[in-house]
C-alpha cells in the first residue's frame, strides 16, 4: 500500500488532527457565545418580531442533526454567498473552506443552545438591580455591560461547560467535509493499515483525554469565578475554629 | 433554486424517515431497558459495583458518538472471531450496527438521568417504605423507579430528540436514514441546498412531534402534580 | 512519430500557452482517493495517472496549475461555484453529469466490473444476484448502474470512499462490489486484494472519462488541444505505461 512508510508517523498524524480539534472548538465557541448572548437577548426583548427570530433559531437549531448543518453551510453557503455578492456587483470565486464551515456549523448549533443557557442566566438576575440601576441613570448599554454581563457570565458558566465538551465531541463530524482534525486522521489511518478497531479506539483514548482537561480546566473557571461567593456554613466554621 | 426535485424525490425523502423513526425508537427503547440496571449499579454504595458503570458512562459521554459508530461498525470487523461469531448476521448489517451504537450511546446519557432522578425523591418517601416494611426489591419496583420515571420525562424526552439529531450519522456506514437518503439523491441531482432544507424540515416535523408526543406523556404520568 | 505531426504539436501548444498566460491560473481538482489514478503518496502529495496527465497537459499549455484534492460528493457543486476550473478525477461522461457541466474529449476509457471474494461463487447476470448484497463507491458510475439496473434485486450498498467498500469486501458484509474496472486492478494485486477475484466479464465498456469543465468555458478547446499533443507525442503513452502494462485510451 502506498501509505506503508507514514506508518510510524501516524500517531504524529493523529496528535496534527487533535491540535486542529481544538482549534476548532475554541473557534466555535467564540462565535457560539456570541450568538447566544444575541440569541437571548433576543428571546427576551419586548418587540415581537425579534422574539420569534430567537425562538425560531433555537427551534431549528434544536430539531436538525448537527450532520445536515454541517452540510448544508458547506455545500450550500458558496452559492448563497455569491449571490449576496452578485447583487453588490461583485462576481468572483467566494468559498468557505471546510474549517470555517465546520466553525459556522457548530458555532450555530452551539449559540442555539447556549441562547437556552444566557437566557436562563439573565433570568436569574433580580430585576431590583436592573431598577437599582437605573435610578442612579444608568444607560441601557452600560447596565448590560456592567451590571448584567458579569453575573451573567458566572450563573451561565456550568451550563457553557457542558456546551463546549458537547461541542468538542462534535467537531468529528466536520472530518465528513474534509477537515483533517483528529477523526479524519484516523480514517486516514485506518485506510493505510485496515487496522479499524486499533486506531478507532486510540482516537476515542485522545478524546477522552480531551474531555478531561476540559473538564478540569472548567471545574478551575467555575470556582476561580465563584471565588467571592463565600459558602454560609464554611464561614460559620471559621468562625468556630477561629 | 430547483424546488421541483423536491416534489420529484420526496417519496424517497420520507422511506428515509421512515428508517430514522425505527432508529430513534428502537435504541431508545433498548436504552431505557439498559440504563435502569445501570443506573441502579451506578447508586451502589460498593465501589466494585458502581465501577463499571461508572467506566462505560465516562467512555460513552467523553467521546464523540461518530467514533462510536465506526468502532462498531469497522471496528469490530478487524476480527476475525467476530466475524465467525453468532453475532455476525447482525453485527454485518449496517441498520443492527447503528441501533446497537445508539442504543449504547444513550443508555450511559439515560443512566445519568435516571440517577438524578432517583437522588431527586423526597427522603421522606425512602423512609415510609421502610417503616413500611418493604423490601429493597419492592421499594425501587413500586415506589422508587416508578416516582424517577414521572420525574426525569422532561429529561429523557430532550435526550430521544438528541438521539433524533444523532441517528443522522447512520449514514456514514451506509445506512439510508432521511440523511442518506438525502446524500444519495444529491450524489444524482447535484442540488444540495434544496434537498437537505427538504430533509431539514422533515427532521423539525419529526422533532416537534417526538415534543408533543412527551408532553402529552408527561400529563398522563405527572397528572397528580397537576393543579 | 512524424516529424510534422511534432511540430504542428509544438505550434499548437504556443497557441494554447499564449492563450493561458492571457488568462490565468488554473486550479485541477481530483479526490485523492482513487488509486492509482488519484492518491495520497508517502510524502503527503497528489499523485496517481490523473494527476501526471493534469499536469503533462499543464505543462502541454504552459499553464500554471495547482492540483487540488476535493471529496466526491462535493465535486461537481464546487466546479459550477468556481472553487476549481476542471476535474481530472476519472469522472465519466454521463448524460447526467453534462447537464450539469461540459467535458473534454476522453482521455481513457473505462468499463464496469464486478469483484468478489474468491473461491465464492458471484453469478453476475441478473437472476444470479438475486438477494446478494453489492457494494459501490456514492456517485460513480458503478453506484449509479446498481441503483438503476439491479436496485429491483440486489441489496445495495452506498459508500463514501472505495475504501470504505474495500473494508466491507474484506470484512464479508458484501457479496460483491461493482467499480470501475482500472482503479481496482492495483487493489486486487495488493496484500489486502489478493484474497478477491473479477467475477464476469466487464461490462458498461463504453466508459468514457473526461475532464470536467464548467458550461461553455473557453478551457475545454485548449485542453482538448493539449490532449491531442500529449496522445501524438508519446506522453500519453509513458503515463500510461506507468501505471497499466495494457492502453486504456
Amino acid at each position: 500500500m502506498v501509505f506503508d512508510g507514514l506508518f510510524d508517523g501516524f500517531t504524529a498524524q493523529l496528535l496534527a488532527g487533535t491540535v486542529m480539534t481544538v482549534k476548532v472548538t475554541l473557534a466555535a465557541t467564540a462565535m457560539g457565545i456570541v450568538l447566544g448572548l444575541l440569541g437571548a437577548s433576543a428571546r427576551l426583548s419586548k418587540v415581537a418580531p425579534v422574539r420569534w427570530l430567537g425562538d425560531g433559531y433555537v427551534g431549528i437549531i434544536r430539531g436538525i442533526p448537527e450532520l445536515l448543518i454541517v452540510f448544508l453551510i458547506y455545500f450550500g453557503s458558496t452559492r448563497l454567498l455569491m449571490f449576496i455578492a452578485s447583487q453588490f456587483g461583485y462576481h468572483e470565486y467566494i468559498e468557505l473552506s471546510p474549517f470555517v464551515a465546520g466553525v459556522i456549523a457548530l458555532g450555530l448549533t452551539f449559540g442555539g443552545y447556549a441562547t437556552e443557557v444566557f437566557r436562563g442566566a439573565f433570568l436569574a438576575i433580580p430585576p431590583s438591580q436592573k431598577e437599582a440601576a437605573e435610578a442612579l441613570g444608568m444607560g441601557k448599554l452600560r447596565i448590560f455591560y456592567r451590571i448584567q454581563l458579569p453575573q451573567v457570565w458566572r450563573v451561565a458558566l456550568p451550563g457553557l461547560g457542558n456546551l463546549i465538551l458537547v461541542l468538542m465531541k462534535d467537531t468529528a463530524l466536520i472530518s465528513v467535509i474534509g477537515l483533517e482534525e483528529l477523526t479524519r486522521k484516523t480514517s486516514m489511518a485506518v485506510t493505510a493499515t485496515r487496522e479499524p478497531f486499533t486506531w478507532y479506539l486510540t482516537a476515542a483514548f485522545m478524546y477522552l483525554a480531551l474531555t478531561v482537561i476540559a473538564t478540569v480546566l472548567l471545574n478551575y473557571f467555575e470556582k476561580h469565578s465563584r471565588r467571592h461567593e463565600v459558602p454560609v456554613q464554611s464561614s460559620f466554621k471559621k468562625l468556630a475554629e477561629g | 433554486m430547483d424546488w421541483s426535485v423536491i416534489a420529484e424525490y420526496y417519496p424517497r425523502l420520507l422511506d428515509g424517515a421512515w428508517t430514522t423513526l425505527q432508529l430513534v425508537v428502537l435504541s431508545g427503547v433498548i436504552g431505557v431497558i439498559l440504563a435502569v440496571p445501570m443506573a441502579l449499579a451506578r447508586l451502589s454504595p460498593n465501589r466494585w459495583i458502581n465501577i463499571f458503570p461508572y467506566t462505560y458512562i465516562f467512555f460513552f459521554r467523553g467521546t464523540p458518538l461518530l467514533i462510536q459508530v465506526f468502532l462498531i461498525y469497522y471496528g469490530l470487523s478487524q476480527f476475525e472471531v467476530i466475524r465467525e461469531s453468532i453475532l455476525w448476521p447482525f453485527l454485518r448489517e449496517p441498520y443492527w450496527c447503528a441501533i446497537i451504537t445508539l442504543a449504547l450511546h444513550t443508555t450511559a446519557y439515560i443512566a445519568e438521568i435516571l440517577r438524578g432522578a432517583i437522588q431527586a425523591i423526597p427522603k421522606g418517601e425512602v423512609e415510609a417504605c421502610r417503616v413500611m416494611g418493604m423490601s429493597k426489591f419492592t421499594m425501587y419496583r413500586r415506589i422508587l423507579l416508578p416516582r424517577a420515571f414521572g420525574i426525569m420525562l422532561p429529561a429523557y424526552g430532550n435526550e430521544v430528540i438528541l438521539m433524533l439529531k444523532g441517528s443522522a450519522l447512520a449514514s456514514t456506514i451506509t445506512l439510508l436514514d432521511l440523511t442518506g437518503m438525502a446524500r444519495t439523491i444529491i450524489a444524482r441531482t447535484y442540488t444540495p441546498e434544496e434537498i437537505y432544507i427538504a430533509a431539514g424540515v422533515m427532521y423539525l416535523v419529526i422533532s416537534w412531534l417526538f415534543m408533543i408526543f412527551f408532553k402529552m406523556l408527561d400529563r398522563v404520568f405527572n397528572r397528580h402534580r397537576l393543579a | 512519430m512524424n516529424k510534422w505531426l511534432k511540430a504542428g504539436a509544438l505550434a499548437v501548444a504556443t497557441l494554447a500557452s499564449t492563450a493561458a498566460m492571457a488568462g490565468d491560473k488554473i486550479r485541477i481538482a481530483t479526490e485523492g482517493a482513487w488509486a492509482p489514478f488519484n492518491y495520497v503518496n508517502e510524502k503527503g502529495q497528489l499523485a496517481g495517472f490523473d494527476v501526471d496527465i493534469a499536469n503533462a497537459l499543464c505543462a502541454e499549455m504552459k499553464a500554471d496549475c495547482t492540483v487540488v484534492a476535493q471529496d466526491w460528493d462535493g465535486m461537481i457543486p464546487a466546479l459550477r461555484v468556481r472553487k476549481f476550473d476542471a476535474i481530472v478525477a476519472s469522472m465519466s461522461i454521463t448524460e447526467e453529469r453534462l447537464k450539469q457541466v461540459d467535458f473534454t474529449d476522453h482521455y481513457y476509457s473505462g468499463g464496469l466490473r464486478f469483484m468478489g471474494a474468491k473461491g465464492k461463487v458471484l453469478d453476475t447476470s441478473k437472476m444470479g444476484l438475486k438477494g446478494k448484497v453489492i457494494g459501490a463507491q456514492r456517485s460513480t458510475v458503478g453506484g449509479q448502474y446498481l441503483e438503476d439496473k439491479l436496485s429491483d434485486v440486489v441489496k445495495v450498498k452506498l459508500y463514501d470512499t472505495q475504501e470504505a467498500v474495500y473494508l466491507d469486501l474484506i470484512a464479508g458484509r458484501l457479496d460483491g462490489a461493482i467499480s470501475d474496472e482500472l482503479p481496482t486492478y492495483d487493489w486486487l494485486k495488493s496484500d489486502q486484494g489478493k484474497n478477491f477475484e473479477y467475477k464476469g466479464e466487464p461490462f458498461a465498456k463504453n466508459d468514457k472519462i473526461g475532464i470536467a469543465i464548467r458550461k461553455n468555458d473557453a478551457l475545454k478547446q485548449k485542453f482538448n488541444k493539449a490532449l491531442q499533443a500529449i496522445i501524438d507525442n508519446g506522453t500519453y503513452e509513458k503515463i500510461n505505461a506507468k501505471y497499466f502494462p495494457f492502453p486504456i485510451y
